[in-house]
């Protein structure tokens, strides 16, 4: 019935090539990571071993491991989410469930995304102002969890508030005619539909407060430090910093230990990424309705 | 039926969204132990007249409500607690809802949101309500399976019997045949007859003839407001006051 015109060639061909040409882009994408992660384990894959990640660092931090900076990282980014997570979901919570659409709320909103535009520099600016002098918590883990916890909180609350939204609005009014409060509704109904997406969104701002260096530089991250921290009003090494410090401030050091910090620190945000969308895979297969 | 006691009572009712007008000026009384139909064609008005009544203006930006509405002894209007207010009615909407939980939970949760949480006495409850919504047959043996993926007509039965779970004085459904087949309608109207004796019932249909099966009385709205209201019989043998009624219910229009 419909005979193959010469527009209809030319249409397929113009179709095909743009195909292709989206394809290459994403092939593009690739290659980075790639060749990223190849140099990394190249050049730095010999020297991880259980004594790199789990003894402290010697001789002017030319030689031995890299724990207190491992251990640190993990506490800095621990007490971070403590505090980041509880808060981000609340105001998330108020902000798709309560929040009536007034002039108010939409303040609200912009300084939320603007947050999320700070540079991390100017973060840790107001770390050092606010955590480290005004409420006086010295340079600590403390103060550089809670900038890191500043930096992250957009992020937390655009992603749980895009998850809770994304829960039907006629499954609440069922509910509201039911004669259940807005909070009841919320926790039989809205949230646990929502805590999936909630939770994939915080695993992936563990990935990303993993590798800050800026926020936490001036506020409780220590140059050198070879043991662990006891407290958090205790300064720490972290893995970030150490990066830097070993590429950059120390004289002699052999070349694969920069490279096998910063595999370190790669895998460990690789690793929860994939957590993440192991995730998620996992709970799209669940999906109730 | 007239000697029934008021039910439900509604005064000057107006609604607008915004500054367009869905509802203006209606006055009319539900009785007790009646079921009460409402006909009329698309954006006459019917559903936000049912969403006046359980207060649900609150939820809906850019609704407004002006009128009055007792609700038994209740001022709607004036009611500090609409959640309890809306616990003594149930709704039941034409697109149905079933939320993304087990069927037992979907129609145990407004027993358990009131309190109740005895097991024995919630798998009373969730078979009653579910024989009653004419479920319990095609899902007793798998109360364990999720609300939401049923079939659109079983949906809106389990909407139904959730709206039974809350053992309301009045029972509000719109529209519930829209996504349920004709058998499954037929079984749900003999049910409906039955509940009449327990509560009051405000049938909101878009099948003229359906208001005729059930109905005591029917109101007829049309353009926001209510032509008229009269005994169901009386209306479809031709005793009405205007010329519109008969043309609707004769289908010359809708």
């Amino acid at each position: 019935m419909f005979s193959t015109t010469q527009l209809n060639e030319r249409n397929q061909r113009t179709q095909g090539l743009f195909r292709l040409l989206f394809l290459m882009m994403t092939w593009l994408l690739i290659l980075p990571v790639l060749i990223i992660v190849s140099t990394l384990i190249y050049k730095g894959g010999s020297i991880i071993s259980a004594d790199f990640l789990f003894t402290v660092p010697t001789d002017g931090m030319t030689a031995g491991g890299i724990f207190p900076a491992l251990f640190g990282t993990v506490w800095l980014v621990g007490v971070a989410l403590l505090a980041s997570v509880p808060i981000g979901i609340a105001a998330a919570i108020y902000l798709s469930e309560y929040a009536p659409d007034n002039w108010l709320t939409r303040v609200i909103n912009l300084a939320i995304i603007n947050l999320a535009g700070v540079p991390s520099i100017v973060h840790a600016l107001f770390g050092v102002g606010a955590f480290v002098i005004f409420f006086k918590f010295g340079t600590s883990i403390l103060a550089a969890s809670l900038t890191l916890a500043i930096m992250t909180l957009p992020v937390v609350i655009v992603a749980s508030r895009e998850s809770l939204q994304a829960v039907p609005h006629a499954f609440r009014e069922a509910c509201w005619n039911m004669g259940a409060t807005r909070w009841q509704t919320i926790r039989r109904v809205v949230l646990p539909n929502a805590v999936s997406g909630i939770l994939t969104g915080v695993i992936l701002e563990v990935s990303r407060t993993t590798g800050e260096t800026a926020p936490i530089m001036f506020t409780g991250a220590a140059f050198y430090l070879p043991f662990l921290p006891e407290s958090v009003f205790d300064q720490t090494m972290a893995l970030s910093l150490h990066l830097f410090v070993v590429s950059t401030q120390v004289p002699n050091v052999p070349e694969a230990l920069p490279y096998g910090v910063a595999l370190v620190l790669i895998a460990m945000v690789l690793i929860m990424n994939s957590i993440s969308i192991a995730f998620r895979m996992y709970l799209r297969g669940k999906k109730k309705w | 039926m007239s000697s029934q006691p008021v039910k439900i009572e509604v005064k000057d009712l107006s609604i607008h969204y915004g500054n367009t007008p869905a509802l203006e000026e209606v006055s009319l009384e539900v009785r007790e132990h009646e079921i009460f139909g409402i006909i009329g064609p698309a954006n006459a008005g019917k559903t936000s007249f049912l969403k006046a009544i359980n207060r649900m203006d609150v939820f809906t930006t850019g609704m407004n409500v002006a009128g009055d509405i007792r609700f038994g002894d209740i001022d709607v209007h004036k009611a500090d607690n609409i959640y309890a207010l809306r616990k003594r009615i149930g709704v039941v909407f034409p697109l149905p809802v079933g939320l993304p939980m087990t069927i037992y939970d979907n129609v145990a949760l407004a027993p358990r949101l009131s309190g109740i949480t005895n097991k024995g006495d919630l798998d009373v409850i969730v078979e009653r309500c579910l024989s009653r919504a004419a479920l319990w047959d095609e899902v007793g043996d798998r109360l364990n399976s999720l609300g939401s993926l049923l079939s659109g007509g079983q949906q809106q039965r389990l909407t139904i019997a959730r709206a039974l779970s809350q053992n309301p004085e009045v029972l509000m459904l719109d529209e519930f045949s829209i996504a349920v087949d004709p058998v499954t309608t037929m079984r749900i109207e003999d049910v409906l007859k039955e509940l009449k004796s327990e509560m009051t019932i405000i049938l909101v249909t878009n099948l003229v003839q359906q208001a005729r099966r059930l109905a005591d009385r029917t109101a007829f709205f049309l353009e926001g407001r209510c032509v008229e209201i009269g005994d169901t019989e009386a209306m479809f043998n031709g005793e009405v006051q205007h010329q519109k009624t008969l043309d609707y219910i004769e289908g010359k229009f809708g």
